[in-house]
């Protein structure tokens, strides 16, 4: 699985079965601070990962 | 997880709605914000968007524009490279492709140097912006009557909170959703009071909103940095933290305003806290910005900087 977290500008592949809120947690990211595209969509904290997605957390917090 | 309103899949959860549901409710959500406070008269009347080209004022414009809200935008440029000059660029082909029309005001030419530059001797840089910033805005926006902000319920829970542990009363009594109307003064407008920061997020990037999302580089150094992390922690644990403070922050509002005649009557240190925060707002002598006392401080900044 492709994961992009938009914020830090990583980039990494990523062995992982789960959630949405379960990869959140495992990468330390607070789910109130980010939304999350699947391979382009929006999705809810409750989705089901698979091996082949692209995920993409974008940071919500931005100014000053 | 399905959308609470049709058999779609939702894109958003707390309330759970698909893109076409979420698109309704957010719009919804803003215009009962501002025919709650009556925000804005009628149609016709001209508003001032506070523009910086981020997501928060971009959608703002976005949803007043497509609303059929007469708007346009005042940009500051505060002269922060690889950040401000990236969003504006984006803000004016926004505002090119919406027929919207757009001023941009800079710090060099205002105030004769930019916040780079400024960073250097006031650190964080945030205080002295911040200043600049709505010194520039008040100054620009004369001609119009209201002048509407990006500023969300994140900003507002933070804002109450910061208020509180720097225990700024006079600041605590004049937050709010929006400004009192007195006259000489543009009146501030916030649309986006009870939408948090996630929900205009989402809908930046469901409507294509192709926005430089990032955050300004000063902005880790900044008090509000600490206090934005620590909400949003606590709303992580329990839902509803931001909204709790902002209600409860407009409760005790309302309270210290209508008993403010009682306190008049008693004079201990508490009734002279909150006499000096519900003063009326001056006029600076330099500017003519709103002002605590006989000088703005963006005045006294000024002054110093080119000292």
């Amino acid at each position: 699985m492709k994961i992009i977290i938009e914020r830090t500008k990583e980039e990494k592949e990523l062995d992982f079965k789960g959630t949405i809120e379960e990869l959140l947690q495992k990468l330390k990211i607070n789910k109130e601070e980010v939304i999350v595209a699947r391979n382009g969509a929006l999705v809810t904290l409750d989705t089901e990962l698979s091996s082949e997605d692209e995920i993409k957390i974008l940071s919500v917090i931005s100014g000053g | 997880m399905n959308c609470d309103k049709c058999k779609e899949n939702a894109i958003y959860q707390d309330p759970n709605l698909c893109k076409k549901h979420f698109i309704e409710y957010f719009e919804q959500k803003t215009i009962n914000t501002i025919k709650k406070f009556g925000m804005i008269k009628n149609k016709q009347e001209k508003i001032c968007v506070a523009a910086s080209g981020g997501k928060d004022s971009v959608a703002l414009l976005f949803v007043l524009h497509k609303k059929g809200f007469n708007v346009e935008a005042l940009a500051i440029d505060e002269g922060i490279k690889g950040y401000r000059d990236r969003s504006l660029e984006f803000l004016q082909e926004f505002c090119k492709k919406h027929k919207i029309n757009l001023k941009i005001k800079s710090y060099k030419k205002e105030i004769g140097k930019t916040i780079d530059q400024l960073s250097k001797k006031y650190s964080p840089a945030c205080n002295v912006c911040g200043t600049f910033r709505r010194y520039l805005l008040d100054q620009h926006s004369k001609e119009y009557k209201k002048i509407a902000t990006g500023h969300n319920l994140d900003d507002e829970a933070q804002a109450v909170m910061m208020n509180i542990l720097k225990a700024q009363t006079s600041l605590f009594a004049r937050q709010g959703p929006m400004t009192k109307d007195i006259d000489g003064f543009t009146q501030k407008i916030k649309p986006f009071y009870f939408i948090k920061e996630k929900e205009i997020m989402t809908y930046a990037f469901l409507l294509g909103l192709n926005i430089d999302f990032e955050e300004c580089p000063y902005a880790p150094l900044s008090f509000r940095s600490y206090v934005r992390d620590w909400i949003n922690k606590e709303e992580k644990e329990n839902q509803g933290t931001k909204l709790n403070i902002v209600t409860h922050y407009l409760k005790l509002r309302e309270d210290m305003q209508d008993n403010i005649q009682k306190i008049e009557t008693k004079e201990n240190k508490f009734s002279k806290v909150v006499k000096d925060a519900l003063q009326p707002i001056k006029k600076c002598h330099e500017c003519g910005s709103p002002c605590s006392g006989l000088i703005c401080k963006a005045c006294k900044l000024k002054e110093e900087i080119n000292a």
